[in-house]
């Protein structure tokens, strides 16, 4: 019934078929660096790995077809249902659920080879073999530390050990030791080291990502991603497969291009996130548990004071994400707008939790493209707007990150909206965010606070700005 | 294939990808994560492969796991990319670049 093993496993049509595959994700991933072209390109990556699916699957010698159909109807419905109800906010731990179970799968494949390695299995496909197994497993339990942390599941704050570092550096110098074990006793390597193996690599992941704060997970979900792409390519090597090679090394090396880009844009470098994580340096500036001054305000008075400008600049963060504010905040700037008030939006290159998040956040909520400025853009008009709306962001609103070297987030680059002549911070309370330190702009003397979830503030300031 | 020619389409495939992704606008950084995430999904053949050969009952399961596990990543990873870059093509205005 099912015309199974017409191809030949390595033969030419096989390859072929398979250049053709990652041809077209190539293809795919290049016309997704481009706006207009991004939904396109991803649909060709899909229909490249539909032809490498179809290609393995007619593959002489692939058999158990009852468990591949499970396998494979599972996964589709798990996949389809999840991302069909995902709500666009956890967008970020999405992607990070997505990345371990692919590094699971590597890591299980790994497994399973290993199980039917030939005494005397050459170097040449058990080294690839077991790194496959040690970055795939690595990868599995780091994504879901990073989704529990983004789901908020555990602690969004840096869980550390004492010494932590030394007993990572132990660990990593045991998996290496346990596989040149392997290696030397190729004649008949043992499985229980192997599965050893498995299991240090899962608690190295664990212990690795636990440390970091939730402020770089998105670094740290970009990190995990390359790595499963070059355990994927890992296991091409041992499998010798033409398509996992390259599609594998092609997100290894994309992905660290992304990480950089990420890491880049919030002033941090990617080891310093590995190995440190915000929480250990005590706060700069202000001191923790020190009451200073500030103002609060009610929508009303917001209202005014923004119905009477010229100029708004709208500052989203996170907190308007959770809030699922986004509609909210345009029916406020539609309201001004209405009054002849120029609105616009400030985004932070990490604003919402990933670069790009938030423009997806609020494209969803039909705000123009437009309207959407980036941060150097913003920042020379800042001196000239009148009113900006901070709205669940703060961090990166924070001028310590200009004005005081000793704070942790110096350095980082900021939407400056204490240039502002007026600045309204719209947040439920005055904790701080996720980097953990307190905000010197909420104590500016042009500053007021409008404590309130993001979405009824919104709304009920839209409501006021009306009856103006 | 020979190693030799493995790590070669390695490398290759390595400058590849650094040059395809460089400079990239912001907005579209995690939607490109999204689908590079999703092609990593080609991990799901090794599954297809390793099951083939089973003979017991673990290999039957770790098998069955990895082909979900890489099932989800694919159609998950391609499916929630879509969804994303939905919400900036749905209304193109003429005149915005």
């Amino acid at each position: 019934m099912i015309p199974a093993g017409v191809i030949e496993p390595g033969g030419d049509l096989a390859t072929l078929l398979y250049i053709v595959s990652f041809s077209l994700f190539i293809f795919g991933i290049r016309r997704g660096t481009h706006p207009t072209t991004a939904r396109q390109g991803n649909l060709i990556a899909a229909a490249g790995m539909a032809i490498a699916v179809v290609t393995t699957l007619l593959l002489d010698g692939i058999g158990n077809w009852v468990l591949i159909l499970l396998g494979l109807v599972v996964g589709t419905v798990v996949g389809t249902v999840a991302s069909l109800k995902v709500q666009m906010t956890q967008m970020p731990q999405m992607v990070a659920l997505y990345n371990g179970v692919g590094g699971g799968a590597v890591a299980l494949i790994a497994w399973s080879e290993f199980r039917h390695a030939p005494a005397g299995i050459e170097l040449e496909l058990l080294i690839p073999i077991l790194l496959s197994a040690i970055i795939g497993s690595i990868s599995f339990w780091g994504s879901n530390i990073a989704f529990a942390k983004l789901q908020d599941l555990i602690p969004t704050k840096p869980i550390a050990l004492p010494g932590q570092h030394f007993i990572n550096g132990l660990l990593l110098l045991a998996l290496l030791a346990a596989s040149v074990v392997l290696c030397v006793n190729n004649n008949d390597p043992s499985e229980g080291i192997f599965i050893g193996i498995l299991i240090g690599a899962a608690v190295l992941g664990n212990l690795v990502v636990l440390p970091i704060g939730g402020a770089d997970m998105p670094v740290v979900i970009a990190l995990l991603n390359a790595f499963t792409g070059l355990a994927a390519a890992a296991a091409g090597f041992s499998l010798d497969n033409v398509a996992l090679i390259v599609a594998g090394t092609l997100v290894g090396s994309s992905g660290t291009i992304l990480t950089l880009e990420m890491a880049k844009a919030m002033n941090r470098s990617v080891a310093n996130i590995v190995f440190a994580g915000f929480g250990g340096a005590p706060a700069g500036g202000a001191a923790a548990g020190e009451q200073r001054p500030y103002t609060s305000i009610g929508p009303q008075d917001a209202a005014i004071k923004m119905a009477y400008a010229d100029s708004v600049v709208i500052v989203p963060g996170y907190g308007l994400a959770v809030a699922q504010a986004q509609h909210a905040v345009k029916e406020m700037a539609d309201a001004l707008e209405k009054r002849g008030v120029d609105v616009s939006y400030a985004i932070h290159p990490v604003a919402g939790r990933m670069p790009g998040h938030m423009n997806v956040l609020l494209a969803e909520a039909d705000v123009p493209y437009e309207k959407l400025r980036e941060m150097e853009e913003i920042n020379p008009e800042m001196p000239r707007t009148d009113v900006a709306v901070v709205i669940g962001a703060n961090d990166v609103t924070n001028p310590a990150a200009k004005n005081d070297p000793n704070s942790p987030i110096a350095g980082m680059p900021i939407i400056e909206v204490h240039e502002a002549k007026q600045v309204i911070v719209i947040k439920r309370s005055m904790s701080p965010g996720f980097a953990g330190i307190d905000n010197d702009l909420f104590y500016l003397e042009n500053t007021d606070m409008l404590f309130a979830d993001a979405k009824q503030a919104a709304s009920e300031i839209a409501a006021e700005i009306e009856k103006l | 294939m020979e190693l030799i020619v493995e790590i070669t389409i390695f490398v290759l495939a390595a400058f590849v990808g650094f040059e395809v992704i460089s400079k990239v606008p912001t907005t579209l950084h995690t939607p490109l994560m999204s689908q590079t995430n999703a092609i990593h999904g080609i991990v799901m053949l090794g599954g297809l492969i390793v099951i083939g050969y089973s003979d017991s009952i673990l290999e039957d399961l770790i098998g069955t796991i990895a082909i979900a596990f890489g099932m989800i990543n694919i159609v998950g990873g391609f499916l929630v990319t879509d969804r994303m870059l939905g919400m900036f093509t749905r209304k193109p205005k003429e005149g915005a670049k």
